[in-house]
């Protein structure tokens, strides 16, 4: 994604042009994480356990919704014995609204522990960013950066978080209602519930980001000139 | 590259910074010019103003009052992009702290400029083994920084700080953090490549052995050029230089 600027003003000759090509933002923001592993793991972990929560509700609705498509009158009498709300001529349930709140609580508490760890990040890194910036790299190239990191760190934290959130509540499907539970599941729905999640866990990985990468983007390079480590 | 004319022109440079509410006037007024192709140390004690001096010449602050002009192009007139690209294209620098990005590999670190210049990444690889020849670590490309002494990061240093053929290159205290030995061989490293290819050097420094091979010093003293001395002149006096 080269974003030159050709010729502007006072240089002239020579191609006036800064970039830094997509292929390598990735490249970088890949063994970034690489490099800075374990730090990168605790980021992630908070969006693990989070998405983990997100996934884990839904997608147990998800099988008690199956369990009561099946229309056994035994299996929604055990639904409605574990605390569902069941509609008598519904065959449908839903999150109630509290455990809505508390998934919604808990998502907004991951953010912050990202934006925390990653201020953090920031700055460990700033005598890396500023000199990144006396080479001439941009703002962006900087912002891109860390996008990408959160991204891929988003992608994975969530995807993981998804997957286990998924297992767990199948798990427990199963121990409480007995094997129908995985059986009658709408597999659709579960995977709808789980990409959800997973979106969701990317979208607050970036959104956790934003201000920490613009706090780095807008450092000056003179930064890298300082002594003290 | 024409010799003798001016690639770093200052004039009238005042910085002031306000530390609480008390205002500290850095520099009070430098005129410098700097000719192409030299090799120049700014010396001063600590607090005189020379890293300050030192970053307005890199184009990293803007001075208060007065102007700089690098390459005869005002720096104060250049928007984010243009400095960027000063930097990328017309500035090499190298740190005190040597500064090589500890998760890219030696020879990353020195593609990068090239990469920001956009070169495509095979005549950047390229350039890249051959600039690490000529600093003397050819066999090392793909070392992890913290795989390298000293000396050789800062080695990494100026194989990036040439990548893109820059007309200056501006060393902070490029010896502060080695030991004498390795401060000497990095001194004629630099020496060496203001010679053959025609760089201008500005380096800010204490270190006395820099003296021997620079074409020019000059003296900063409390926030005003002191003096400046030729090498000539600077030969002459040198044997007191020792004892100041």
């Amino acid at each position: 994604m080269p974003t030159g600027q050709q010729e502007k003003s006072s240089f002239g000759h020579i191609e006036r042009q800064v970039v830094l090509p997509f292929g390598k933002s990735i490249e970088i923001a890949f063994k970034s994480i690489r490099v800075r592993f374990v730090r990168s793991m605790i980021t992630t972990l908070s969006l693990v356990l989070a998405v983990a929560f997100l996934c884990y509700t839904n997608v147990n609705i998800d099988v008690v919704n199956g369990l009561l498509a099946t229309g056994d009158a035994d299996v929604r009498q055990q639904v409605t014995r574990s605390g569902y709300d069941v509609q008598p001529t519904g065959d449908q349930v839903e999150n109630t609204p509290k455990q809505r709140w508390i998934v919604f609580l808990s998502l907004l508490v991951c953010v912050v522990g990202i934006v925390n760890a990653q201020l953090m990040s920031v700055t460990e890194r700033f005598r890396e960013i500023g000199t990144m910036k006396c080479l001439g790299a941009l703002d962006r190239f900087i912002m891109r950066l860390f996008l990408l990191e959160a991204g891929m760190q988003g992608l994975v934290g969530a995807g993981l978080g998804a997957l286990l959130g998924a297992l767990f509540a199948i798990t427990s499907g199963v121990v409480q209602y007995g094997i129908p539970a995985i059986v009658s599941v709408d597999w659709g729905d579960m995977l709808g519930s789980m990409g959800l999640a997973t979106g969701v866990g990317c979208l607050l990985s970036l959104a956790g980001v934003l201000y920490p990468a613009m706090v780095a983007a807008r450092m000056q390079p003179v930064e890298a000139m300082r002594v003290e480590e | 590259m024409t010799v003798n004319s001016s690639i770093v022109r200052v004039s009238k440079v005042t910085k002031t910074f306000r530390l609480g509410k008390i205002e500290v006037q850095a520099l009070k007024g430098v005129d410098l010019e700097i000719d192409s192709g030299k090799y120049i140390s700014i010396m001063g004690p600590s607090g005189s103003g020379k890293s300050t001096l030192f970053n307005m010449i890199g184009g990293l602050d803007k001075p208060t009052s007065g102007k700089v002009f690098i390459d005869e192009v005002d720096i104060a007139q250049l928007d984010a992009y243009e400095l960027a690209w000063l930097r990328c294209r017309k500035i090499g620098y190298i740190f005190q702290t040597f500064n090589i990005i500890q998760v890219m590999t030696a020879l990353e670190n020195v593609t990068l400029p090239m990469i920001f210049a956009g070169i495509p990444n095979e005549t950047a690889v390229e350039k890249g083994i051959e600039l690490m020849n000529l600093v003397g670590l050819g066999d090392r490309f793909n070392h992890k920084p913290f795989e390298l002494s000293g000396g050789q990061q800062q080695r990494v240093a100026i194989a990036r700080a040439l990548a893109n053929d820059p007309a200056i290159i501006l060393a902070d205290e490029p010896t502060g953090n080695l030991d004498l030995t390795t401060g000497e061989e990095i001194i004629s490293l630099l020496k060496r490549l203001s010679d053959e290819r025609g760089v201008t050097i500005i380096s800010a420094t204490h270190d006395f052995k820099m003296l021997n091979v620079s074409d020019q010093v000059i003296w900063i003293r409390d926030g005003r050029v002191d003096k400046i001395e030729d090498r000539e002149e600077l030969s002459i006096s040198i044997g007191t230089i020792g004892t100041r």
